[in-house]
């Protein structure tokens, strides 16, 4: 590898192919495109974030102290649509999926590649419109957009923030088509559906999830608009419509989202356990059935967001059962990914550090899941911030872990430098730290009865709640740290080589950052995935 | 340990019940989740990589743990479900004999009906010991009753009546919150609910007596918005007679049969033609935009009061407050169906 560090001439790979911003805009490389997404998402992320911490300042003291309640109303509406919709749902599909699903299955690009710039200049426009209704005066609704308050009651610019969702959608239901139409399509030959790593799995049982429930959230947001706007009744009882049917409609979108945003965070780390653990994935047949059956019980379980909303005693037993059956290949997966580490090699490196501390964190929100699963607990914890905690446990613990975890692992690959290890390490330390310090303290005032969306509350829950403050500030640092090392390390860092972590995958056989076309020659797969076992081979012949 | 654990000890009968359920799952889930977070830790130490080379043994499954892990799961999941469900059960049907209160919410307060025509604000005085059955609606936007020393909670909808109940076991001041996110005050929507000891809620009772009862107010609204006219109490009228309608099935024109309560009593009013009686056309006036949510409640608690038979009452609203909590049998409110509602009015 030295000897390469040491050639003069430049190798040819999809970063230096093509010069200027223009060479940017109109790419059609399913790599460059994710570095497009890379940065979009990563800079809502940050504005996301900033709201997060406005309102945990706000929440310092009891009386509303920095905000008046409408502008604290204002943070945690813009702070959950962003969240949500311009970072957890492309966060990383578009960034890791969007790179490596092509290149994992051997294919030189995804399926449509002109639909795949398409759906980046849609997801931006969704994002510019809804920016613009966060800097006309923003939104108050909650990212939830209950009716009839929505519609009737509100004069922010709900429209607006609800067209930039609109919008943004069709971009998760192209990438979505994009990607089912390249793992069923573009698969290398030998590239059988049970030599796929899981991580093409997991993307397949998300895309689904995307194509199927979109539509829905377009449907009942434009309805939403439409009721808005032109005073049709559908959703307010004063024109004639049901206030509940709005909330069946958004839950069926909105509960798949939760898998939408949850599965690729599981894609992320059963690629980095395996390597990690220089071991197969345990149990991968069941691994890949446990996200078909993810993405197929989670269409039937929305009614659980709705236990105190007027359901029949008999519908919400039909929904608390079937939310406990889709917990079940969830914790399948957890026993899986705990038993690959198990008689492994494990390395502590930052991508499989995150990686454990995902299976801590998402363990501790799955398991609070069960709590509210069961109808009688709900009752109480539901609408509190125990579903706040349970709910960040699930995304940020979960899924930006996943994120984090995912970006440093595949970093080598994408930029073709190493990121500082021991600087990552201390940040992935801090994030675990500062996470825990700010949702825990919530369970518990979920249970003392504190509801969310509160801008003041009672003076007995200030404890808690200066405690989690103390911990977001803790966790903001966790999340600047990498974004400073890495950038530093895209000029800075040293050559990473082709395969830094000696993981298996077509990905890994090629240079970093790879050529334009992904691979020199067209590759054939005549093996499992996970095959470590070929290291033995290697290790002889070298 | 913490401040505030105080505040939120179980102070109804379900709360004790509820707590039992919720700890038995932070011991379980808790126990496992700990399990899990130290395996993983051990594994990650005792299996920490000795040397770049290092190859381990390559396991691929094992079916045997995989059914282990999906079925063991699935019982205790199961088991969660049972008692989530029965407690819910509970949560969510009322005793018979409950008392009851009406409940109007508006954008940011809680008004609180009591049969006898007290009204308050954002406080709800209730006697331990005896359950309470809450008849909500809203004026407007959805809200969401909870008052976490009960642990309660239940959506108030707009255009629909939603009922939660509770029996108070430790006199206090207990928080009333809204947790449905309802605008610009919502955090402002909190109020106090008092569980008093029989004797001083008899005292409170006997204090700022109402103008007149619930029903009896609602009866006066019967002959002004002329509901009289047509709803005649000897069967004769062009419309359906009321007397003993409450709970009881009616038959519709589309053949279906419901139970009329209280819902089913507000819909009539406010949009007859939702649900037309068989043998009746729809002849009735669209009430929607004339009569308010506060005259509706007094509309309903007329309508369920007019027993079998004009002057005699249905057991849910006669047996609200016993004598014994010093209501003296009062002289029944004016006019032909004989209300005596607002015998729990002391004089």
């Amino acid at each position: 590898m030295a000897t390469v560090a040491e050639t003069p001439a430049v190798e040819r790979n999809y970063l230096n192919q093509g010069e200027g911003i223009l060479s940017w805009l109109f790419t059609l490389d399913h790599k460059r495109i994710a570095i497009l997404y890379l940065v979009s998402v990563t800079m809502f992320f940050f504005l996301g974030g900033l709201f997060a911490l406005l309102m945990r300042l706000e929440l310092l003291a009891p009386r509303a102290w920095l905000f008046n309640p409408e502008d604290y109303n204002k943070l945690f509406s813009m702070h959950g649509i962003i969240m949500v919709w311009f970072f957890l749902i492309p966060s990383i599909p578009t960034t890791l999926g969007n790179f490596f699903i092509p290149m994992m299955i051997g294919a030189k690009d995804l399926a449509f590649p002109k639909l795949n710039l398409l759906s980046w200049y849609i997801f931006m426009f969704g994002g510019l419109v809804t920016v613009f209704a966060l800097i006309r005066g923003g939104v108050d609704t909650g990212w939830t957009f209950y009716t009839p308050l929505s519609t009737t009651y509100l004069n922010t610019y709900v429209t607006a923030a609800a067209a930039g969702v609109f919008i943004a959608g069709f971009s998760s239901i192209l990438t979505g088509l994009n990607f089912i139409a390249t793992i069923h399509g573009m698969r290398a030959p030998g590239m059988t559906w049970f030599r796929l790593p899981m991580f093409i799995w997991t993307h397949y049982a998300t895309s689904l999830v995307l194509v199927l429930a979109t539509p829905v959230l377009a449907v009942t947001l434009l309805m939403m608009g439409v009721e808005r706007v032109f005073h049709v009744g559908i959703f307010d009882p004063a024109l004639g419509g049901d206030p509940v049917l709005f909330q069946h409609m958004f839950w069926f979108y909105s509960h798949p989202a939760v898998y939408i945003m949850v599965l690729p965070g599981m894609a992320v780390i059963s690629e980095i356990i395996p390597t990690f653990s220089r071991k197969p994935l345990f149990g991968y047949d069941f691994v890949a059935y446990a996200s078909m059956a993810i993405a197929a019980i989670g269409f039937l379980v929305w009614g659980h967001h709705m236990f105190v909303a007027g359901l029949s005693v008999y519908s919400a037993m039909a929904f608390s059962f079937l939310s406990y059956l889709v917990a079940v290949p969830s914790a399948i997966k957890v026993f899986n990914w705990s038993a690959t580490m198990y008689k492994g090699a494990i390395s502590w490196d930052t991508p499989m550090l995150y990686a454990i501390g995902f299976l801590g964190l998402f363990t501790i929100g799955g398991m609070t899941g069960l709590f509210l699963a069961a109808l009688g607990i709900d009752v109480h914890v539901t609408d509190t911030y125990f579903v706040i905690a349970h709910f960040h446990y699930i995304m940020v613990g979960g899924t930006v872990m996943a994120f984090l975890g995912g970006i440093h692992y595949f970093w080598p690959k994408i930029t073709g430098r190493l990121y500082p290890e021991g600087l990552a390490r201390l940040s992935a330390l801090i994030v675990f730290v500062g996470f825990n310090l700010t949702f825990f303290p919530q369970f518990v005032l979920g249970y003392l009865g504190m509801p969310r969306r509160y801008a003041a509350y009672p003076a007995e829950f200030q404890m808690l709640n200066v405690l989690s403050t103390a911990g977001a500030s803790i966790l903001g640092v966790g999340y600047i740290f990498p974004l400073c090392y890495l950038l530093w390390s895209w000029k800075y860092g040293k050559k990473a080589g082709p395969n830094p972590w000696r993981a298996t995958g077509l990905e890994w056989t090629t240079a970093s950052p790879p050529p334009k076309d992904n691979f020199e020659v067209s590759p054939v797969v005549d093996g499992p995935p996970y095959d470590f076992g070929r290291m033995r081979e290697e290790l002889h012949l070298g | 340990m913490i401040p505030g654990l105080l505040l939120v000890a179980p102070a109804s009968a379900i709360a004790v019940e509820y707590d039992w359920l919720f700890w038995s799952l932070v011991v379980v889930c808790g126990g496992v989740a700990l399990a899990i977070a130290v395996f993983v830790v051990w594994s990650a130490i005792h299996f920490h990589r000795r040397s770049e080379n290092e190859l381990p043994p390559q396991i691929k499954g094992s079916l045997k743990l995989e059914v282990t892990w999906t079925v063991i799961p699935l019982i205790i999941f199961l088991g969660m479900f049972g008692w989530g469900a029965s407690l819910y059960f509970e949560i969510e049907r009322p005793p018979a004999n409950a008392t009851e209160v009406y409940i109007v919410a508006r954008q940011w307060m809680w008004k609180a009906q009591y049969l006898d025509g007290r009204r308050e604000i954002d406080e709800l005085h209730v006697p331990i010991g005896r359950p309470i059955k809450l008849i909500m609606t809203s004026q407007d936007v959805i809200h969401s009753f909870f008052v976490p020393a009960f642990r309660v909670k239940q959506d108030v909808l707009p255009n629909r009546y939603t009922t939660v109940w509770f029996q108070a076991s430790k006199p206090g001041k207990y928080h009333l919150f809204c947790a449905e996110y309802c605008g610009a005050k919502h955090s402002g929507m909190i109020g106090y609910v008092y569980a008093m000891e029989p004797r001083q809620y008899a005292l409170w009772l006997s204090q700022g007596a109402a103008e007149g009862s619930l029903a009896s107010t609602g009866e006066k609204m019967f002959h002004q918005f002329g509901c009289a006219n047509c709803h005649h109490f000897d069967g004769q009228g062009p419309c359906p007679d009321l007397k003993g309608l409450y709970r009881r099935p009616v038959l519709l024109t589309t053949g279906q049969t419901v139970i009329a309560d209280e819902s089913y009593i507000r819909e009539s009013i406010v949009d007859p033609a939702a649900k037309i009686v068989a043998g009746f056309s729809n002849v009735m006036p669209v009430f929607k935009n004339l009569v308010t949510e506060d005259q509706l409640v007094e509309l309903v608690a007329y309508i369920k009061a007019i027993g079998p038979e004009p002057g005699t009452q249905q057991p849910s609203s006669a047996g609200s407050v016993p004598a014994s909590y010093g209501g003296q049998p009062g002289i029944s409110g004016s006019g032909p169906a004989g209300i005596s509602t607002d015998q729990n009015r002391a004089h």
